[in-house]
């Protein structure tokens, strides 16, 4: 339930209202808003979380072999990624490759992440937004609608109506969300069996995993994924049903959540036939990964470049409880291709947190600080979002066209230049199916989370690739998974990987074979920064900002379900947000308080 | 340990207030969703026989839209206005709010009346004492963890040290800790079940041991469960990761750490540590992380109790490599030869073509 203010503005009737905790998603994320109800729209957005853990702190001094292991603990839903990104910045820093077996066992582990997360993420948490008991709280006449739409692809899924589409992802009864459960543990146990455990891995290891290469582990992956396809072959062209109802219901619906195209991808799943970690050929490996790094802007793929990402990274501040670094060390002047390194980059970023109270109204507000990624074509600092995750990465492979990918058991994968083509191949149940992911005209809520959908696909594709290259290892004895190293006294180290919801860049700085600085940058940072010293609001206040109101509810007793789908289809993770920050948090709340949904006024 | 007094008189309906403000990940809610021994389904929707009647309030599973929605059945527990008795979980460490100025670490909703931020702790001040019982979910929630790690600013700990080690709920129930990080699922749903029996008056006490950990889940050690067990018996140890051999000489700790996952795997019998390859890191422990750091070298205690399993276990080792091979040899009467030898002495003739 919102809380609701009344705040007379100059030329408009405002009213602001409040969420805070937002639920269903992980970590604790507060909305703050301000509502034009007379011209149903939403005027202006500041998003704010209020926990602080400090891991740079406790990392800083540290054996640089314990890293993934405690930054795995950053994240509860993704701390895998986290752990994996970790590993590739060691890998680079010791100076070591892993050998293939492994790097398929991660690629066959992080392709069920993908699968387990958005699957739950999409049908449990995202989809209670968009199932019927929702819908007839908040837009009574679009059920109404629904339940006399028939669905245009039931003949796929067996739901008559959307009616019934949204009936089935009604929470702990509806028979679509208690499959997405059921099928979140299958994957999960594909996880479990290349990780180890989820969501905290136990097998991976700078230099490879301890995961046994048997074919028992890769048949117990294989039956698991192929259980999974079915769910698959009907979820995907459910929410298209549904989705396309919602645009066709509600035209402007596409102004939900839309902001500029302006998505960062930095690339998932290596090739070990070119992936040797080394910072100078950095260029070659990360475009031949399975999912292609890149930055669109305006609809135009700018690079595929990780050194041209790995620079173009700043970290500003400008609404964020921190003191500048502007003085503090230097540790990274120049990369090892003698390219200069920015202070602003996390390679030279020291962390000063400067407690204050929160001030919504033109100064500090957050903990959470600005990434920003500097377009040299323009010399902008460009706030980019990752859509959620999938939304950039089926974008930025779908243009740059590497991605061709077919295994002989079936799956494949195909960038075409303006789409990505998805072969899932036949179960007993259901045909071999062909889906293709096209490039939408927006980057708003619908398409964030109709790209997560697809992206459950792209990984299923993907994974039997990973287990046919993997699977010829095994028949020909190739068996090592660990190669040994040694830990520098000195050295740097990057990675780059996609959490499930994006961007994700591990930045080390080893000194006297200790970790000397080390600075994580997950996809929520990027999502949920607020306005930066340009003035550059961040993607979550820009994209709510400027929202249209759809529900059929007045301020009395509003829910704010547009205003939710906006936020949820960035699939938020507020831990990776503020998994930095420390110090003495102090707020003063100017504005005002809760009272169980009933508006209060504004003079205390 | 097990007392065998009944603490409850068959409740009907509990509540499950489950807040994860802790300093966490949010990682043991997630880890929940993955159980299925019960699964979260199972207990909400009646799947399993005898238990009350469940209201789970969990942020990342609550249907509802978050804010105010959210806190009220929260907001109703502190004011004695619930209609039924809760279960108070808490997820994540908590912060010491003393050394905070006038900040705060974390925070759970906003006053209603002041509209400053509530902190974890003031809402374990006003809940914990009503709870029915309280359970600390993951090693944050229980004795601190990675949070509470040397150096952290926060100065975190655990619910028995904040709450004191003697605290006992309105049922008499110590604080019950699953520790785990994350929890293992099934651990934790299996411990919430026999909760709820006792709420229904069907079991007894929960038995707790002195870290007030369920004792048929933790009495155990990693080691006493690990099908690698074996191969430090033989003295036969991995010294890199390539090998499927006992990994105590590069990193792992389950000889001296409670924990069931090497038996339990981690979903389902799936997956877990030391049995597919990754070295224990004592991540259910009360020592946990310091204690074990640096995780991939070998525990200063390994090297004494392996060097003498190294001793009589290469012995051994030997001597059952040699009876090894004899029982991968049949027995010698198993052969399509014109004749029995199996020392059965047949009353018919057994040779082909006789008489």
């Amino acid at each position: 339930m919102a809380i609701r203010e009344e705040v007379p503005a100059q030329s408009r009737n405002l009213t602001e209202m409040s969420w805070d905790p937002i639920t269903r998603i992980v970590g604790n994320l507060g909305i703050y808003t301000k509502i034009d109800f007379d011209n149903r729209e939403v005027v202006e957005c500041k998003s704010t979380s209020s926990i602080f853990r400090g891991y740079s702190v406790f990392m800083k001094g540290k054996d640089p072999r314990d890293s993934h292991f405690i930054t795995s603990r950053i994240c509860g839903i993704c701390g895998d990624n986290h752990a994996t990104c970790s590993v590739y910045a060691q890998n680079m820093a010791y100076g070591i490759a892993m050998p293939p077996m492994a790097e398929w066992i991660y690629n066959l582990g992080e392709a069920a992440e993908y699968m387990f997360d958005h699957t739950i993420f999409q049908d449990n948490l995202v989809f209670v937004d968009f199932c019927e008991q929702m819908v007839g709280d908040t837009n009574p006449s679009l059920l109404d609608r629904a339940n006399d739409t028939p669905a245009p692809n039931a003949n796929i899924h067996g739901f008559k109506t959307i009616g019934d589409i949204m009936r089935a992802f009604n929470p702990f009864t509806g028979e679509k969300y208690k499959e997405a459960l059921v099928m979140s543990r299958v994957t999960r146990e594909m996880f479990c069996l290349m990780e180890g455990r989820h969501v905290h891995p136990s097998t991976l290891y700078p230099g490879g995993t301890g995961t046994v290469p048997t074919p028992q582990l890769f048949t117990d992956y294989l039956v698991r994924l192929m259980r999974f396809l079915d769910f698959v072959k009907t979820i995907v062209p459910m929410n298209d049903d549904l989705f396309d109802f919602f645009y066709e219901a509600m035209p402007g619906y596409e102004e939900v959540g839309r902001r500029r195209i302006m998505l960062g991808c930095w690339g998932s799943f290596q090739d070990p036939d070119v992936c040797d970690y080394k910072y100078e050929n950095m260029t070659n490996w990360g475009r031949e990964m399975f999912v292609t790094p890149g930055v669109v802007v305006d609809g135009e793929l700018i690079t595929t470049d990780l050194v041209d990402i790995n620079l173009g990274i700043r970290i500003m501040l400008g609404s964020s409880y921190y003191e500048d670094w502007q003085n503090e060390e230097m540790f990274v002047t120049h990369d090892p291709l003698g390219n200069p390194v920015d202070r602003r980059h996390p390679w030279n970023q020291t962390t000063i947190p400067k407690p204050q109270k929160r001030d919504l109204e033109g100064g500090n507000y957050s903990w959470v600080m600005s990434p920003r990624w500097h377009d040299k074509r323009t010399g902008d600092f460009l706030a980019l979002d990752t859509g959620g995750g999938a939304l950039a990465r089926l974008w930025t492979t779908a243009l740059a066209g590497r991605v061709d990918i077919q295994s002989t058991l079936g799956g494949g994968v195909k960038a075409t230049g303006n789409s990505v083509e998805i072969n899932l191949p036949k179960t007993a149940a259901m045909p071999e199916t062909r889906f293709e992911w096209k490039i939408p005209e927006w980057s708003n809520a619908i398409e964030r989370d109709r790209a997560r959908i697809y992206f459950i696909a792209y990984s299923a594709a993907s994974a039997f690739y990973f287990l046919e290259k993997a699977l010829e290892l095994v028949y020909a004895g190739e068996t090592k998974t660990f190669q040994e190293f040694e830990v520098p006294d000195e050295g740097i180290g990057c990675g780059f990987h996609e959490a499930v919801r994006g961007v994700l860049s591990h930045h080390m700085v080893i000194k006297d074979g200790k970790i000397a600085n080390y600075h994580p940058y997950p996809p929520t940072p990027w999502n949920g920064s607020p306005t930066d010293s340009y003035g550059t609001p961040g993607p979550y206040e820009d994209a709510v900002a400027g929202t249209p109101i759809f529900e059929e509810n007045g301020p009395e007793d509003f829910k704010g379900i547009d205003i939710m789908r906006a936020v949820r289809s960035f699939d938020p993770c507020l831990p990776c947000g503020v998994h930095m920050y420390l110090g003495n948090g102090k707020t003063l709340e100017k504005r005002h308080s809760p009272t169980l949904g009933i508006g209060v006024d504004d003079d205390e | 340990m097990t007392e065998t007094q009944s603490t409850a008189s068959g409740v009907e309906e509990v509540h499950i207030l489950w807040i994860s403000e802790g300093m966490s990940c949010d990682g043991d809610s997630v880890s929940i969703t993955a159980a299925s021994l019960p699964s979260i389904e199972d207990v909400l929707l009646g799947n399993i026989p005898g238990i009350p009647k469940v209201h789970l309030h969990n942020k990342v599973l609550s249907p509802t839209i978050g804010g105010e929605e959210f806190m009220l059945p929260f907001r109703q527990a502190a004011n004695d206005e619930l209609d039924a008795p809760f279960v108070l979980v808490i997820e994540g460490s908590i912060p010491n709010e003393n050394i905070n100025g006038e900040g705060y670490w974390t925070s759970f909703g906003n006053d209603p009346l002041t509209g400053e931020p509530q902190t974890l702790n003031w809402w374990i001040d006003q809940l914990a004492p009503k709870a029915w019982a309280v359970v600390g979910a993951g090693t944050c929630a229980t004795y601190g963890g990675i949070h509470a790690m040397a150096g952290n600013p926060t100065g975190c700990m655990g619910l028995a040290d904040y709450l004191g080690w003697d605290f006992r709920s309105v049922a008499g129930i110590p604080i019950v800790n699953v520790p785990g990080c994350p929890v293992q699922p099934d651990n934790f749903m299996e411990t919430v079940t026999w909760l709820l029996y006792q709420a229904a008056g069907l079991s007894p006490m929960i038995p707790l041991d002195d870290q007030l950990r369920p004792t048929w889940l933790f009495g155990k050690t990693v080691h006493e469960g690990c099908d690698r067990a074996g191969y430090y018996e033989q003295g036969d140890f991995a010294l890199d990761y390539n090998s499927p051999k006992c990994q105590v000489k590069i990193g792992c700790w389950g000889p001296v750490v409670n924990c069931n996952v090497t038996k339990r795997g981690w979903m389902d019998g799936i997956g877990g540590c030391p049995n597919v390859g990754g070295i224990c890191i004592g991540c259910t422990m009360p020592g946990f992380p310091d204690k074990f750091m640096p995780f991939m070298d070998e525990p200063p205690g390994g090297t004494v109790s392996s060097a003498f399993s190294k001793t009589y276990g290469t012995l051994i080792r030997k001597l059952r490599s040699i009876t090894n091979k004899t029982v991968n040899k049949e027995p010698k009467w198993r052969h399509n030869r014109g004749e029995l030898t199996s020392g059965y002495d047949p009353r018919w003739s057994s040779e082909r073509g006789g008489r």
